[in-house]
């Protein structure tokens, strides 16, 4: 019997309810996109090394210049907010080796960077750390050995790597930029070829200036340039080997070439021939020079430019009686239009990231540089400016760079053209600067991977 | 035989008894249903066509005193809305935007009410006021029922009506607290799944005990390398936050939360 009473208490039991909450669920679906506070600590070297590299490369405090080359390439993105070192609390070494999180907590940081250089061998050792300041722990730490002259790549080296482990996407601080440098009055210009980091730094001619240079192009995979240059007084399409300095013409057309650019894999370039005011799209072979012909219209055809699978073109074409923006398969087949709106479309160029298309357009005698979708939705017009063009990427696909030309007052002066960057927020726009006027940039893929 | 017979009835009794016993606490209290709205669809010539009696504008004053009347004593609750935006570093318009959302959430009687009152008064040329008289009362009781216990909200009445969240009030403010500390990393793939899940303990004041990524397996999954850059900005938030901004009361029913971090909506837009 007693047994059936425990039987029956703990059968009723069972069914009393017992109080019991649901997990409670927030959702989060805005954010800021305030820059982040980020410190970066000189990196620190012993006495021994400052003096060696005093003497070998006349430079004072080089843990100091690196972390500046840092903390400017992050400026520069414009996501960052690099703090003043004056507020700093902790010294340099110290922080390298434990950093105090609630000192640099304090004054608002949410990253920190810290490093070390040591010189021994005629050898360059850079380290360096990136603190979580407010989970308290190290998010990466990593080495670099060089040679002393070196020392501007390490820092953008390093920059790439922070900026990738915050953002999650790759950096784009070591790469180069090539250019025409412009000088002299608008009427008798010198153009050259230059290179230079993407910074503004080490800047060098690979051209002497005799003849005209237009439009160069980096090939994605290594460091060749094409470019459009004159040849018998025809505009032709040239290749040059940066290392070795080597020219060549690509091709032998009954006519003029222009408008070049490399496929992604670097083994093809795609330019416009025109012959007797027609103008197609073609692509040549380095290897084997075959040359085939993509497009096939009485219009013109031209800035052709390859998506990053190599699988389609986007190019510009006045087809539809105005110049719009196309893109087509490889081969030539299903072109489709993609720009509908109001103006002039042109200089479409595709994304290394493959979902945009940036362009200039003109509309109303101005011109802008924008960005759409490769179905052409979603067209976004990024800048505004009396005269700007040739938009090229960066290799991670978040800014581009292009020139802008202001106007000459009434006695023809006051004429400059300019490198600017602008990211795809619309929001950063800058200035990059460059020993002389400059025009037709374009963007290196990273130099180390 | 005998003795079984009984422990088979006593069994089944006890069944029955448990079953009675326990249907109040297994079923769930009646839902509140706000009364129908009924919106009547009339042509644009009958209320043109109405000729605009004196008597009847007396009503129209009447209603609309009432109205704004109903108004200003819905305004405490946005009152309080209003406070928190501003503390908030975040862009106005944004606010306003948020601000508007909101009103329309949370008072879908108020906009319902105008139409069907002057909907109503239109088709009809004279009615009986006391209806509308009437129609007011029962919709200040509903409101004050409805402000008293939003401002009460003691733990037996969690129980039924708040059981699964927090007011909308309450939610609001954290809401706004998080949207001003995380700090969206911008690179990231737009077309993927950016949602990451983030489980906190609480203490009574808000501060953070404990914060866990629910979704931690997908950290280390290959091509989710952006996954971890996302959850890290997550934790940040939490860390830069806190003291969260938590209801003062009902710490049972938040000591554990769970914040779903979207940043698609952010970057797709």
């Amino acid at each position: 019997m007693r047994k059936i009473k425990i039987l029956l208490i703990s059968f009723f039991l069972f069914f009393i309810p017992s109080i019991s909450y649901s997990l409670i669920e927030v959702d989060i679906s805005r954010g800021n996109l305030n820059p982040l506070p980020i410190s970066v600590s000189p990196l620190f070297a012993d006495k021994v090394s400052n003096s060696l590299l005093k003497n070998d490369i006349q430079i004072e405090n080089l843990g100091l210049k690196i972390a500046e080359v840092v903390e400017n390439n992050l400026r520069q993105t414009g996501l960052f907010n690099p703090l003043s070192r004056k507020a700093f609390l902790q010294k340099p070494d110290i922080a390298h080796l434990k950093p105090r999180f609630e000192d640099w907590a304090l004054i608002k940081s949410q990253a920190l960077i810290t490093g070390k250089i040591s010189y021994k061998n005629e050898k360059l050792k850079v380290e360096f750390r990136l603190w979580d300041v407010l989970a308290g722990r190290e998010m990466l730490a990593l080495a670099f050995t060089t040679v002393p002259n070196n020392w501007r790549r390490v820092g953008h080296i390093i920059s790439d790597k922070i900026y990738e482990r915050l953002t999650g996407e790759k950096g784009y601080f070591d790469t180069r930029i090539i250019y025409v440098a412009e000088e002299g009055p608008k009427t008798k210009r010198i153009k050259k070829l230059a290179i230079m980091d993407q910074d503004g730094f080490n800047t060098k001619y690979l051209t002497l200036g005799n003849e005209l240079v237009l439009t160069p192009r980096f090939n994605p995979t290594n460091q060749m340039v094409t470019y459009l240059s004159y040849f018998k007084n025809l505009p032709r399409v040239y290749l040059l080997d940066i290392e070795t300095g080597m020219q060549e013409v690509v091709g032998d057309f009954p006519g003029m070439t222009f408008a070049p650019r490399f496929s992604p894999d670097g083994k093809k370039i795609i330019m416009s021939f025109a012959k007797d005011g027609n103008s197609d799209i073609y692509t040549m072979d380095l290897e084997n020079r075959i040359v085939e012909r993509i497009t096939n219209h009485p219009s013109i055809d031209t800035s052709p430019s390859f998506s990053p699978d190599g699988k389609f073109i986007t190019f510009n074409s006045d087809r539809s009686g105005f110049q719009q923006i196309y893109i087509m398969k490889n081969d030539g087949k299903k072109v489709k239009r993609i720009s509908f709106g109001k103006g002039l479309y042109g200089t479409p160029v595709w994304s290394p990231r493959g979902d945009l298309i940036a362009f200039t357009k003109l509309h109303k005698g101005k011109f802008y540089i924008g960005v759409m979708r490769v179905d052409g939705s979603g067209e976004r017009l990024l800048t505004e400016n009396y005269y700007q063009e040739a938009p090229s990427w960066s290799p991670n696909g978040r800014v581009l760079i292009f020139y802008r030309e202001t106007k000459t007052d009434s006695e023809g002066k006051g004429f400059s053209a300019k490198l600017w960057s602008i990211d795809l927020t619309g929001y950063n726009e800058r200035q990059v600067e460059t020993l002389t006027d400059a025009s037709d940039p374009s963007w290196s893929s990273l130099l180390s991977n | 035989m005998f003795k079984s017979i009984i422990i088979s009835t006593s069994f089944h009794l006890a069944i029955i008894a448990l079953t009675v016993i326990s249907l109040p606490f297994i079923a769930k209290k009646p839902i509140n249903i706000p009364p129908i709205v009924s919106i009547e669809l009339i042509q644009i010539t009958d209320i043109t066509n109405i000729p605009f009696a004196p008597k009847a504008k007396k009503i129209i004053d009447k209603i609309k005193k009432e109205e704004e009347k109903l108004v200003s004593e819905q305004a405490p609750p946005k009152k309080v809305k209003k406070e928190k935006p501003d503390a908030i570093p975040l862009p106005k318009k944004e606010i306003e935007k948020v601000k508007k959302v909101e009103e329309k959430k949370q008072n879908p009687e108020k906009d319902d009410n105008k139409v069907k009152q002057v909907s109503e008064f239109e088709k009809k040329e004279l009615f009986d006021t006391n209806n509308i008289a009437a129609l007011i009362d029962k919709s200040k009781e509903e409101l004050a029922e409805t402000t008293i216990k939003n401002k009460k909200i003691t733990q037996s009445e969690d129980k039924s009506m708040n059981l699964s969240g927090l007011t909308l009030n309450e939610e609001d403010a954290l809401k706004a607290q998080i949207f001003g500390c995380w700090s969206i990393p911008l690179g990231l793939p737009y077309n993927e799944n950016l949602l990451v899940r983030i489980k906190l303990k609480l203490k009574p004041d808000g501060s953070v005990v404990k914060s866990e990524i629910l979704d931690h397996a997908r950290m280390n999954k290959p091509g989710q390398g952006f996954y971890k850059v996302l959850a890290e900005s997550a934790l940040r938030a939490v860390q830069l936050c806190q003291p969260l901004r938590v209801p003062s009361t009902g710490y049972e029913r938040w000591k554990e939360m769970q914040l779903n971090f979207d940043a698609s909506e952010m970057l797709k837009g």
